[in-house]
């Protein structure tokens, strides 16, 4: 964990950013239907609900071994991948991230970079950095392409434009390539690689993200679809990968399985269309490849989820989107409503550990805890409990030892925890809870008929005359 | 859960092994009533109806006065140390051997599998909360599981949707044993309705934290299930009915949710077979 004292954050504006997507039929007509689909792509993937059971299972342990042995897998990587001739840079901070790239940027005189799809580099907010020091960052990803063109950030880690439907790109691509209007989505896709295949000869720099990185052969990892990652990854003279630390696995054999559950929970596919693996700069021999590759290991509040047991978990996750696809609030708000670079169920665990409760504060509670996100985690992160752990860090007494999440407290307060210690008296009370309630029948004609935000959606609960205590005592004697 | 108690607090976590499906006892002579806190204020007359059903079932029922709430609201808002008083407040009224029955998904997975992380510091009181776990289960899979019900419909022809909720689905496995019940009622036809699967958007202190992501989703939940052709609407757990019902009522909709206990004992009481000749 960082030395450096964390400033209280500004708390993301979850809540209003919900209530105006809520309120915009369109994006709630547009991930409906995007989620519907990924959702029937997984399942036509699982047909034997056992053998899913078996390969989360397997999956599970894959990722329990590798991050019980992480500090170690890391220095095998980064031997291994030494010895391959690949440049290995350890990041604590994004700030620390960025500085390396632009180092690199800076040693080559670069002017153009070129990015296959990377979610670090969405956390390093690298566009921006680099942009701001007067180097372009082009996204290839298709996806990433249409987000970068409207100035927004990816509504989701797999399908970064999935907000959008045919009609919204089509307009985007006449209004900033200046083509003729097309909802011909072949043709849209078609005028989108035009632009961007330019660019991968033009660029001086590619920049990757990496699936899985192999400690014993010193292989990056990447899957993609469209062949930008590629490209991005053997056309420019230089390549830099950038990757959080949980990624790396021991072997090879560890990556089959999570390959297999990854593609599979991500887009319903039995393997994507590329599967590249690299492992060091193009040799004396060989005709093509980077002639320099860097890989930049980003910690950003990962080892602060490693201290602790069970927030460690949260590092199984191998970034398919499953549990945003399944989750009945991701659904309903999109990805952008949450305000962090990884949105659903997965950003909700894994975000205040790189922002801190206090700037993600409301995210824990924005859940009915109902459980799909963890029943499809390929990788079987029990997201539930863990949301349930950081609802009780953010309760806690801001002070409090041991101090497990940064931010800690976020949602102390002691009224809030007053309440509790009544509810805690009336529930350990035999006498006073029957008591309460015996009133709380009795007075049911008093029930307001508005009662907070309850009574916004659905009409004021009301109690029935008497409690079911008063009626079994009846029925079956005082027992 | 999957954590022994003896292992450091920083020891890496893997998943606890895959559950084969679950065996049941036979009949007992003597179950426990766990009535749940929202049922014992909003729905009372749910719980005399599991009650009574399970007498039906030649079955001795013990409802202990002195139960309240299974410690759910705390646990779920953070206040762990909260739960943990009111869960050991309930476990030492369910001593013994006896079966607990729960009309109620939510609570039952409280009992079953939370009580196991609330106290896996306490291996004298663990063992207790594992002996309880075993024979914790949820009013539904109980009779349809433990006492192989057998129910005889005297009701009129009607469609119904069968709304169930997370814990049940999720936690106790148990969401086929409320079709399996109603599949017995020659009567009922069960539709299904849209998303049937998701959440009603209650979630406990979610409904008000969240007021308007909550509102979304119960608003979804009535209308598939008022899309869904159905005449009646059955769920197993009060929660999920508060939270649609509320929100049916809200909207000025005729339709209402029923504990699944109540529908089943209206059906197959004497009155309704009696009605139906």
């Amino acid at each position: 964990m960082s030395d450096v004292a964390h400033a209280p954050a500004q708390p993301i504006a979850f809540k209003r950013n919900a209530r105006e997507a809520l309120a915009d039929p369109q994006l709630r007509r547009n991930f409906r239907g995007a989620m519907d689909f990924l959702m029937d792509k997984r399942r036509s993937q699982f047909p034997d609900g056992d053998e899913l059971e078996r390969l989360r299972a397997f999956g599970n342990r894959v990722r329990a071994r590798a991050l019980s042995r992480l500090p170690e897998l890391l220095e095998r990587l980064d031997a291994r991948l030494s010895r391959n001739g690949v440049k290995v840079h350890w990041a604590e901070t994004v700030d620390e991230a960025n500085a390396v790239v632009h180092r690199i940027v800076e040693q080559h005189a670069a002017k153009k970079v070129i990015k296959g799809k990377s979610m670090v580099s969405e956390e390093m907010e690298m566009n921006h950095y680099l942009g701001d020091r007067g180097v372009d960052c082009l996204e290839s990803d298709m996806g990433e392409f249409i987000v970068q063109l409207r100035a927004e950030k990816p509504a989701h880690i797999i399908m970064p434009a999935i907000h959008l439907n045919a009609g919204q790109v089509a307009q985007l691509f006449h209004d900033k390539l200046e083509v003729d209007y097309t909802e011909d989505v072949d043709r849209l896709i078609q005028i989108g690689r035009e632009t961007l295949r330019r660019n991968f000869f033009e660029a001086d720099i590619g920049v990757s993200g990496v699936n899985f990185a192999i400690a014993e052969t010193g292989t990056l990892l990447l899957v993609e679809n469209e062949g930008n990652g590629r490209m991005s990854t053997t056309v420019p003279p230089v390549h830099i990968a950038v990757t959080g630390i949980e990624k790396v696995v021991e072997n090879l054999r560890d990556v089959i399985p999570l390959l297999s559950l990854l593609t599979r929970s991500a887009t319903g596919q039995a393997i994507t269309t590329y599967v590249n693996m690299i492992s060091g700069p193009r040799k004396a021999d060989e005709l093509d490849g980077p002639q320099e590759v860097h890989l930049v290991l980003l910690d950003n509040g990962r080892s602060q989820a490693f201290a602790d047991g069970e927030l460690r978990q949260t590092l199984n996750c191998i970034r398919c989107g499953a549990c945003m696809n399944h989750c009945p609030v991701y659904t309903r708000i999109g990805g952008h409503a949450y305000g962090t670079v990884y949105p659903g169920p997965i950003g909700k665990i894994v975000t205040p550990h790189m922002l801190g409760l206090d700037a993600t504060r409301d995210l824990p509670t924005a859940s009915s805890m109902c459980g799909a996100c963890g029943e499809v985690c390929p990788v079987k992160i029990p997201i539930p409990s863990l949301l349930r752990r950081l609802r009780e860090e953010a309760v806690r007494a801001p002070d409090a030892a041991p101090q497990h999440v940064r931010g800690q407290g976020a949602k102390y307060s002691r009224k809030e925890t007053m309440v509790w210690k009544a509810w805690r008296t009336l529930n350990t009370s035999p006498a006073l809870y029957r008591a309460a309630l015996y009133a709380g029948t009795r007075l049911r004609a008093l029930m307001p008929a508005n009662i907070g935000p309850w009574t916004d959606h659905r009409s004021a609960p009301k109690p029935a005359a008497r409690t079911l205590h008063e009626l079994a005592r009846e029925h079956l004697g005082d027992q | 859960m999957n954590r022994p108690s003896s292992q450091p607090a920083n020891a890496t976590r893997v998943a606890p092994p895959l559950e084969g499906p679950r065996v049941y006892p036979a009949r007992p002579s003597d179950v426990y009533l766990f009535g749940t806190c929202v049922l014992d204020v909003f729905f009372p007359s749910a719980g005399m109806d599991a009650i009574r059903l399970l007498e039906r079932e030649g079955i001795r029922v013990h409802f202990p006065q002195a139960q309240s709430c299974c410690g759910q609201p705390a646990y779920t808002s953070g206040y762990t140390e909260e739960a943990r008083a009111v869960a050991r407040a309930q476990l030492a009224l369910f001593a013994g051997e006896w079966p607990l029955v729960v009309p109620s998904g939510s609570c039952a997975g409280m009992f079953r599998h939370h009580y196991r992380e609330l106290f896996r510091d306490e291996p004298e009181t663990l063992a207790l909360v594992e002996a309880l776990a075993e024979r914790t289960f949820e009013l539904a899979e109980f009779l349809f599981e433990v006492c192989k019900v057998r129910l005889e419909d005297g009701g009129a022809p009607v469609k119904v949707a069968l709304h169930t909720s997370c814990s049940a689905r999720r936690e106790m496995g148990t969401h086929l044993h409320g079709r399996a019940l109603l599949a017995q009622l020659s009567g009922v036809e069960r539709v299904d309705h849209d998303h049937e699967s998701e959440c009603c958007g209650f979630g406990g202190s979610f409904s008000v934290r969240m007021p308007d992501i909550s509102g979304a989703m119960v608003r979804d939940k009535a209308a598939a299930l008022k899309g869904s052709g159905a005449a009646e609407v059955v769920s197993a757990d009060c929660c999920c009915l508060l939270n649609i019902n509320g929100c049916l009522e809200k909207q000025g909709d005729a339709l209402r949710g029923e504990h699944l206990a109540s529908f089943l004992l209206r059906r197959t009481s004497a009155a309704a077979r009696g009605g139906a000749k």
